[in-house]
């Protein structure tokens, strides 16, 4: 395996927005003749042929800047020497990129930039990897006339005196390093960080050669309005921005490509190795879903993999008061196997059941769920998008006929309104965001439904157009308000409805929406926000332009989570906003593989491409493959597993890859039903909280440590490689292999691909996925058929998958959870950019840098109400339970409105959460706790006992030495 | 009589500042006079009038005004509409005519604003004054309010072209006379020149059509439409039309700004208007004529020089902004250009490579030649990296840096020559020494 090197074509592909075919033109480069599309570089279209012409400021994800003068040509008939990458290919002109004049002026450049570059090249940490290095080779600078004694930023001092100009190295930054004196002011860093990140933390200060880079106001990076997001490491040539783990490491030799293991964006990586060692991980710019963006999780906190604390080894004991006992792969398969042989003989076959990881692959899900209904014979298979976004599955398929959004990530190029409704993207879905900031600053209009004001709201040259400052549990009123607005000023697409979606169900809606008491004016008090912006939010988006709608889990995790998803689809449908490039509903899904999970078959009703367990036909189909009678009743759901455990009639349970304790809400309910199984079998790479209850621990291991494939929130389905071998010893697909062979079944799998040709024969939306396949064109969004055989960017382009659109009436119920005199704020969850979900493997890392410990915002209001001030220890009560943690004094959220995330375990913040949960599929109500807010004087009674019960259920035991 | 110009003639009757510079002068003086008038003659008409005048741009460039004009898109479209933007960043050293345009004439060029925006269908006209220039954007926003009041301008005036007109006060950069540094300066943003094309009239302040004047190209409109294009064509040589303001400092008797018709002889302009250069015209030793950045020409070409953009080009110089600096025999020339030198390594933006460790590094070698400390073979590598920097950039700012250069060693090579000479015999030359000696 080599070093994969990509072309860098100098500057970008002209855009080409929807519907529009761009006209070719042809020159002649060096006697070479190449057909271009219109309003492409000379550069590029040089690269395009092989030609490569010297360049420092210039790379492709960024527009032509023009100013280190290396790219010089000429160009017959045209006086001068333009620059190739600002200069525009034209039909007809003859273009000479190396002549004599031109080597002399490259030549001359090249002499000026390296008079003030230190020369330690042999010992610089971009020994190998060296633009300016490449480039000094390329133009054949072989003497530098000017001397090093003049005014310079090299050299910490001249003349045996201090240099004013000199600046020291800042490494501040927990994963890269600033080192202004090798800075050759390309602007590169400057650029990628407002052009493709889009924060503007950088700016080149002073000017002339006094021009320095400087985050914000000459702060160091990490107090700089920096998000590390690594874009601006990436486009430095030098080694100016330098990964520290490079300069300890030294150049890599070989790399993969490879998907991120963190949030449902899915970008992919180079994984850049020095033999197992990983030495970075470099965006990839043929990825489709980031096309070479990334953030600061999956760019630089990747160093959980090889974290102390990772357990390499099987553990099992008795009883959760016991330490654990290592034991050999053997012993633990073979203890696991007759535990749940044992259980199902004593309780019956439908007493256990298994957790699917929405962060494991799409084979190793499909394992997990294949156990469950052909091993254990019962369907209590679930997976955590349960807790997340099981609303938008069933919501989307009831009303479009599939259980995903309806775009890719590109077509949000082409959006004119973007509504962002219950996300948070520049945190959640960092990589995304930045190309929804990029079309906002083209002019996209924005709005925001969120009572928090998110970074979307109001940041570096983004505003949103209307933000909606909502109460928390009110969507759906707000969204019948939105439609109510659509359909009472005359602004459905009729045409688009009448063609597209059932004609009769649509009038119902239409006349249910129009009800007065959904008017933006009727609730506009219970919404908390004006009328004037809720109808001017509701023309902006039914008139726009080409509207698209993003949602998270702000959407789904509330008791009418269902509801407010198919509210969106209506919303979409009346306004003709489905089926085309721009437009669409669009759910973010929080994990790496939430979509894949939950299209593998792990709903406890569903088996895989969405169908119902209750279906003969398909049941059978998979019966027959599998050489078993499928139970045809439906499974248990996850809060039902817990309901059962307490009740005695469920004992045994396999979670693969989840952290239920800390993730699922209720924390004492949850641990009250852990505590009553007589086998729970957490298979994981750390001894996380659900491993506290666990009687077996079998390790996991990491991406980098398997092949296999994820889905993203796009339904893109991307290869993940093995990069080295599984410090555990197998692969997380291999484990559910040994437990099922030791259960009795014949399982043969010697490498995913082949679970996935058993995927693509079962799934109809997976028929041509194969993993060579996926590897040729590097991703593909299902369905992925002989109908489609490259894939569906786009659903429901002329009929929607079932058939005619489906209106639902969105009658809005509200929660069973009121504030009150005793709990008379709202608390709702959240996440934060440094730390990703229950914090497991970031808070491994030096992500922690940035969050290192769980704090509740609050409005200054309240809290003046309450006498706290920022950072005084707080206890938050609600009716479930209390914890203490930080106070964060903020008008990021509204007065009656606090915000926690929930990444650090000692806080849980689930304690708080309670257990109700969605109409139609159990997704709990996250989002919306009735708490009361008082000072405290330490942890509360349940995180005393809980850390003690921890630490002791973690230890395990050592042999005595000889 | 005195010079050329009669002062019939003159355009800016107030230049020395002796009458009222407020609108009751201005109006007495003929400012805002028959604006209405020449409105109703239509665009087409002020746009061919303004070519047929042969004005060509007073920023240095000599751009005919009416021809840049005429760029700009014939329809305003949607969501795009056109901007005038005046550059009155004046800040090319010994420049400043702009300066008493402001102080002293300001309505003939708020005047000029509107005359000019109407022509190019602009209902927005942003003046971006140097930042240094404090008292003259008093005197400006006083004579803005002044307008207001009067209904001259504003959405509602008198002459029936809803206008808008901004002052936007600079920072004090030089590089922000560059018209699209100053464009991006105007927008909030850091001041470094943008990449051509797009021109500003395809896409310039805030992307829309934008078109960039100088003060004094603006200002002149206004009364060459009163009084014909013929009268403004008939002074000067043919392609040189016109009357200018010059502004002489350096070793003349008396330095001044003045109001002369182009092509002056450069002699008359010395003699009539300055009293002579200083010590007699034989003490001449040489002249920048167009401001710090236009190469210099010795005393020999002097002597028949017509003061244009054309006898200045020819000579491998230019008029640029009419700021004619002029050097006795006493001027140390080497240590003169190094401070030039020293002013554009100052000002360089530090956006393209070559200029900015190019003017540095020119600096400093053009310090070590004023005292002779350094080789002779230097001066080819110091003029190779000029032809290097100059034409190669980004913005003319790089040539700006190379032509003084280039200049001193054209004609003043031997000059250079022998200091280093006398420094390399043990004997280095001291400031102010050649002066003591004679």
């Amino acid at each position: 395996m080599a070093l994969i090197k990509e072309i860098d074509y100098g500057t970008p592909a002209p855009r080409v927005p929807d519907g529009v075919e761009l006209a070719t033109v042809t020159l002649t480069i060096d006697g070479q003749t190449v057909t271009v599309p219109e309003g492409t570089s000379i550069m590029r279209a040089a690269q395009m042929i092989g030609t490569t012409i010297p360049k420092l400021c210039a790379t492709d994800n960024m527009a032509a800047f023009g100013s280190c003068r290396m790219c010089l040509i000429e160009i017959e008939g045209r006086g001068g020497t333009p620059a190739s990458c600002t200069t525009p290919a034209a039909n007809g002109i003859v273009v000479h990129t190396q002549t004599d004049k031109l080597k002399r002026l490259r030549n001359g450049v090249m002499e000026l930039y390296i008079s003030d570059h230190p020369l330690d090249c042999l010992t610089c940490a971009a020994n190998g990897d060296c633009e300016l290095q490449d480039t000094a080779g390329a133009v054949g600078l072989r003497e530098v006339r000017y001397g090093y004694d003049g005014r310079n930023h090299v050299f910490a001092k001249t003349n045996g005196l201090a240099n004013p100009d000199f600046i020291k190295k800042d490494d501040s930054n927990p994963y890269f390093t600033y080192d202004p004196s090798k800075c050759i002011v390309c602007n590169r860093c400057v650029r990628a960080c407002d052009e493709v990140q889009g924060t503007f933390a950088l700016t080149i200060s002073g000017r002339g050669l006094d021009s320095r880079v400087s985050p914000g106001q000459n702060d160091p990076f990490l107090s700089s309005e920096c998000v590390s997001c690594g874009a601006c490491v990436q486009a430095c040539p030098t080694a100016t921005l330098t990964e520290k783990a490079v300069i300890d490491i030294g150049q890599p030799e070989h790399s993969a490509v490879t998907t991120c293991a963190y949030c449902g964006v899915g970008c992919t990586f180079k994984a850049e190795m020095r033999g197992e060692q990983l030495v970075r991980m470099v965006p990839w710019k043929d990825g489709k879903a980031n096309h070479g963006h990334s953030c600061v999780k999956g760019r630089f906190a990747w160093g959980y993999a090889t974290h102390r604390e990772r357990i390499t080894k099987p553990m099992i004991r008795a009883t959760i008061h016991e330490p654990w006992r290592e034991v050999s792969w053997e012993e633990a398969i073979r203890h696991t196997a007759s535990e749940f042989k044992r259980i199902q003989e004593k309780y019956g076959k439908r007493s256990v059941g298994g957790i699917t990881s929405s962060r494991c692959t799409n084979e190793e899900s499909f394992l997990v769920q294949k156990l469950i209904r052909q091993g254990f014979g019962n369907n209590n298979v679930d997976t955590c998008a349960r807790v997340c976004h099981s609303p938008t599955g069933y919501g989307l398929s009831q009303t479009y006929g599939t259980s995903a959004g309806t775009q890719d990530f590109d077509s949000v190029e082409d959006t004119d309104v973007i509504l962002v409704i219950g996300a948070n993207p520049p945190d959640a879905h960092p990589v995304f965001a930045s190309r929804m900031k990029q079309r906002i600053r083209e002019g996209a209009k924005l709005i925001v439904i969120d009572p928090r004001k998110t970074d979307l709201v109001r940041s570096a040259h983004i505003e949103a157009d209307f933000h909606l400052p909502l109460r928390p549990s009110t969507n759906v009123a707000m969204l019948n308000a939105l439609a109510h607005v659509v359909v009472t000023e005359g602004l459905v697409d009729e045409d688009f409805v009448r063609e597209r979606c059932d004609w009769d169900e649509f009038q119902d809606w239409a006349e249910f929406v129009a009800r007065p008491d959904h008017s933006p004016e009727a609730v506009a008090e219970y919404l908390g926000v004006s009328a004037d912006d809720v109808r001017g939010a509701a023309r902006l988006y039914a008139t726009g332009g080409r509207a698209a709608i993003y949602y998270g889990l702000g959407v789904t995790e509330h008791s009418q989570g269902s509801t407010a998803v198919i509210a969106i689809a209506n919303l979409a449908m009346a306004t003709g906003n489905v089926g085309r490039k721009g437009v669409g509903v669009n759910p973010l899904r929080g994990q790496n593989n939430v979509q894949g999970a939950c299209d593998m078959g792990s709903f406890p009703h569903e088996l895989a491409g969405y169908r119902h367990i209750s279906n003969d036909v398909v049941r059978k189909q998979f019966g027959d493959m599998w050489g078993v009678e499928l139970d045809a009743e439906p499974g248990l759901r996850i809060p039902n597993m817990f309901d059962a455990a307490v009740d005695g009639v469920f004992k045994g349970m396999y979670v693969q890859g989840e952290d239920i304790l800390q993730s699922d809400p209720d924390t004492v309910h949850v641990s009250a039903g852990l505590a009553a199984l007589e086998c729970l079998v957490v298979q994981d790479l750390f001894l996380n909280e659900t491993a506290t209850f666990a009687h077996v621990f079998l390790p996991g291991c990491s991406f980098l440590e398997k092949d296999g494939t994820f889905t993203n929130a796009e339904r893109r389905i991307q290869l993940i490689r093995k990069v080295m071998a599984p410090k555990n010893g197998y692969g997380d697909w291999e484990v559910t292999q040994l437990l099922a062979r030791e259960m009795g079944l014949d399982w043969n799998y010697e490498h995913p691909s082949q679970i996935m040709d058993e995927i693509a024969a079962l799934t109809p939306t997976f028929a041509n996925v194969s993993f060579a396949m996926l590897a040729e064109k590097g991703s593909v969004q299902w369905p992925c058929n002989d109908a489609a055989p490259e894939g569906t960017p786009t659903m429901h382009i002329d009929k929607f998958v079932r058939g005619k659109g489906r209106f639902m009436l969105t009658e809005y119920v509200p929660t069973d959870e009121r504030v009150g005199p005793r709990f008379p704020l709202l608390l709702t969850t959240g996440r934060i950019l440094s730390q990703y979900n229950v914090g497991a493997q970031t808070r491994r890392t030096a992500n922690s840098t940035w969050h290192e410990k769980d704090v509740l915002e609050i409005h200054p209001q309240d809290a003046e109400d309450r006498g706290v001030r920022d950072g005084d220890l707080i206890k938050l009560k609600s009716r479930a339970g209390a914890i203490a943690l930080h106070a964060k004094i903020s008008e990021k959220v509204a007065p009656g409105v606090v915000y926690t995330t929930f990444h650090h375990p000692d806080t849980q913040a689930n304690v708080i959460t309670t257990d109700y949960s969605d109409w139609a599929t159990n997704c709990p109500e996250y989002k919306v706790t009735a708490v009361q807010v008082t000072l405290a004087n330490g942890p509360t009674e349940w995180q005393e006992r809980y850390d003690i019960f921890a630490r002791e259920s973690r230890k395990v035991a050592v042999e005595p030495a000889e | 009589m005195v010079g050329i110009l009669e002062d019939k003639d003159r355009i800016f009757t107030n230049l020395y500042g002796l009458h009222d510079w407020g609108l009751e002068g201005a109006k007495q003086r003929g400012a805002w006079n028959g604006t209405k008038d020449i409105l109703s003659f239509g665009r087409q008409w002020i746009i061919d009038n303004t070519k047929a005048s042969g004005l060509r741009g007073r920023g240095g460039a000599g751009f005919s005004t009416g021809l840049k004009w005429s760029f700009m898109p014939k329809e305003v479209r949607e969501g795009r509409p056109h901007y005038l933007v005046v550059n009155a960043d004046e800040s090319e050293p010994g420049t400043c005519k702009d300066r008493e345009i402001m102080r002293h004439d300001p309505h003939l060029f708020l005047e000029g604003c509107l005359v000019a925006s109407f022509a190019m269908q602009a209902q927005a006209c942003y003046i971006y004054i140097r930042g240094e220039y404090v008292l003259e954007r008093e005197r400006m926003e006083a004579a803005v309010k002044q307008a207001y009041e009067a209904k001259l301008i504003g959405k509602n005036n008198i002459h029936g072209w809803p206008f808008d007109l901004y002052l936007h006060h600079g920072a004090g950069a030089y590089i922000c006379g560059e018209e699209t540094a100053l464009l991006e300066s105007l927008e909030g943003k850091k001041g470094q020149p943008r990449l051509k094309p797009p021109f500003p009239a395809g896409a310039g302040l805030y992307g829309c059509p934008t078109t960039v004047n100088n003060v004094e190209s603006i200002a002149v409109v206004p009364t060459i439409l009163r009084r014909g294009a013929e009268w403004f064509a008939g002074f000067g040589r043919p392609n040189n039309t016109g009357t200018k303001l010059f502004c002489i400092s350096g070793h003349v008797e008396k330095p001044c700004n003045v109001e002369e018709a182009m092509s002056i002889p450069f002699r008359q302009l010395i003699e009539d208007h300055c009293g002579g250069i200083r010590g007699g015209w034989s003490n001449l030793k040489a002249v920048i004529p167009g401001g710090s950045s236009v190469r210099m020409i010795p005393a020999e070409a002097c002597e028949d020089l017509f003061m244009d953009f054309d006898a200045l080009s020819a000579l491998k110089s230019g008029l640029g902004t009419a700021a004619v600096i002029v050097m006795d025999k006493s001027t140390d020339l080497i240590k003169a250009i190094a401070r030039i030198s020293y002013f554009y390594k100052h000002e360089s933006c530090g956006q393209c490579t070559p200029c900015r460790e190019g003017t540095g590094w020119m600096w400093r070698v053009m310090e070590r030649m004023a005292k002779g400390e350094a080789d002779p073979k230097e001066i080819d590598t110091l003029l190779e990296v000029t032809t290097q920097i100059e034409g190669h950039t980004i913005c003319a700012l790089g040539d700006a840096a190379a032509w003084p250069i280039q200049g001193l060693f054209r004609h003043f090579r031997p000059e250079v020559e022998a200091r280093i000479a006398q420094y390399r015999s043990g004997k280095p030359f001291v400031q102010g020494h050649t002066l003591a000696a004679e």
